[in-house]
């Protein structure tokens, strides 16, 4: 019973790293940016809901109704004011400004926050669990997780496939320049892809916050997972981002197993098999 | 006289530091259909471009309605009411047939065409809308590229060169629509290769030679060998 425990819970992780990925996936799906800052914009939707609660006394959950709107503005105009001004042919310049912000994030947040780690707490929520057959217990918290994990991607999967948003998404994805001839402003559905992303961005940083420890370093370590996730369930397809975290999940939990110290390990090494034996990732986009 | 729909004077147009339209003056009429011809390399695309707003480094004047628009963005232009349907059709390829349909009729204008009324005029793309406009033949995106601008009930569509790539009668069946297209006084201007299909249709014609106009005037006006002339520049 102790390797499905263990694999159970590797998939109930994946959620928590699905959600790390599917803002990355979506950036790059709809203009070609990968974001080096995604990771700490994670971290710093945690300090927000931080912030929210000590200001308001509310719970991590209910916190959201006010970190979601407010991560989804900062994304809108941090795409239309600094983001669009980097876009063009060349794929350095969004690299080398994303770069910048992580680090004025990290050392902003380690300003006002101390290097101090914080938890956000759910309370008995955390610990209660279903328990399924011996030796195998599902919590509440992580099956949340993966629920709103479900629920995200199929959301943004109906959003991009049966909106007029989502169809803005597409065509300035496929062709920015006869988009424009269809009267879409890029700049403006850029900015709104970017409020989307760090709409899901605000949901990842609070379960990543109720579930550990979280402190102003561990940003990089956020995107290196989602980026993981995207690349294993490959580009464009956000059900095989979800199969990502999830590979990564279990691959990390199985080498948790062997070692202690193997667990981020061995999900590098699946990663990196995966990425030698299919580099278009498992599921490229328009298998789906 | 009254104003024309839409004016230019002095229109110097660059990809680059490479000028590609040198002054180029044009009036195009309410409801009059203008054939744009000349050779490849004339400055035809391009100057159909200028007037939508893709190609940005121009100076002269583009007046449309009176009101000058050349430092307007693309996509504010397409909602005064100019269409492009580009060269090569440009069909955004993950969108379906209809979805690419509604995108034309993102800015909302009003008028005459709707979906339905795209689908009477071209029926196969009823029986196909479902399908990744990938999919379609030639001639079929084609449709779907002239939808696509139709829906948003423009005052001036502009056809950049609608029989390229296609067999000669699917150019026939597109050109056989030409008058249902234009019958609610839309003002066009179409580019194409193929001087006597172009000037068959035209009200009017302006012969572009090295981004200049080299000749313009009524079909009947020249004999044949003088819009040769004018086209190769001999
Ligand atoms: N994107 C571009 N970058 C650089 N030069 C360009 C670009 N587009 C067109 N040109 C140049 O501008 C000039 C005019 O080209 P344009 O495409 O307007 O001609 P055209 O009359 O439409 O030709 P065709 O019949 O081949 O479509 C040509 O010399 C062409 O090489
Ligand atoms: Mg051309």
């Amino acid at each position: 019973m102790d390797w499905i425990n263990i694999i159970i819970q590797g998939i109930l992780v994946g959620g928590l790293y699905a959600l790390f990925a599917t803002g990355l996936s979506l950036i790059f799906g709809v203009m070609r940016l990968v974001n080096i800052a995604h990771g700490d914009l994670i971290v710093a939707s945690a300090y927000l809901a931080y912030g929210v609660m000590q200001l308001t006394g509310v719970g991590p959950l209910t916190s959201l109704i006010a970190v979601i709107p407010l991560a989804a503005l900062f994304g809108y105009l941090l795409q239309l004011l600094v983001l669009n001004r980097t876009l063009d042919k060349d794929i350095l310049p969004p690299l080398l400004v994303t770069f910048g912000l992580s680090i004025i994030i990290q050392n902003g947040l380690l300003e006002i926050f101390s290097a101090n780690s914080h938890k956000l707490n759910l309370g008995s929520f955390e610990i209660e669990s279903i328990h399924l057959m011996p030796g195998v217990d599902i919590g509440y918290f992580p099956l949340l997780t993966f629920a709103v994990a479900v629920a995200v991607v199929f959301g943004l999967q109906q959003l991009f496939y049966h909106s007029a948003i989502g169809r803005a998404f597409r065509a300035v994805s496929d062709d920015p320049e006869v988009a424009q001839l269809m009267g879409l402003n890029n700049r403006t559905v850029y900015a709104s892809a970017m409020a989307l992303c760090l709409a899901v961005v605000a949901v990842a940083g609070v379960f990543m916050a109720i579930r550990a420890n979280f402190d102003p370093s561990m940003g990089p370590g956020r995107l290196i997972f989602g980026f993981e996730a995207v690349i294993i369930g490959g580009l464009g397809n956000l059900w095989g981002t979800l199969a990502g975290g999830v590979i990564l999940g279990v691959a990390q939990a199985l080498g948790a197993q062997i070692d202690p110290g193997w667990q981020l390990l061995s999900g590098h090494i699946v990663f990196l098999l995966i990425l030698a034996v299919k580099p278009q990732g498992l599921f490229p986009k328009g298998a789906a | 006289m009254v104003e024309p729909l839409l004016s230019i004077v002095g229109l110097d147009a660059f990809h680059g530091d490479a000028q590609a339209l040198f002054g180029l003056d044009l009036a195009l009429q309410e409801g009059e259909l203008l054939a744009l011809i000349g050779a490849n390399g004339a400055g035809k695309s391009t100057l159909l471009r200028s007037i939508t707003g893709l190609v940005k480094h121009r100076k002269g004047m583009i007046r449309f309605r009176g009101e000058d628009i050349l430092g307007l963005p693309a996509h504010v232009i397409v909602g005064q009411g100019i269409a492009l349907v580009p060269e090569g059709r440009r069909l955004f390829p993950s969108l379906s047939v209809e979805e690419n349909l509604l995108l034309g009729a993102q800015v909302a204008r009003p008028g005459p065409w709707s979906l339905q009324a795209v689908y009477e005029l071209f029926p196969v793309l009823r029986e196909k809308r479902k399908a990744p406009s990938t999919s379609l033949s030639g001639g079929q995106q084609q449709m779907v590229a002239i939808g696509r601008g139709l829906m948003s009930n423009p005052d001036i569509l502009l056809l950049d060169e609608l029989s390229l790539g296609l067999a000669p009668v699917v150019i026939r069946d597109i050109y056989a629509l030409l008058p249902k297209i234009v019958g609610n006084g839309l003002s066009v201007i179409l580019v194409e290769q193929d001087i006597n299909r172009a000037l068959s249709v035209a009200d009017r014609f302006l012969c572009m030679l090295e981004g200049k106009p080299s000749l313009q005037g009524k079909p009947g006006d020249y004999s044949r060998d003088q819009i040769t002339n004018a086209y190769f520049g001999t």
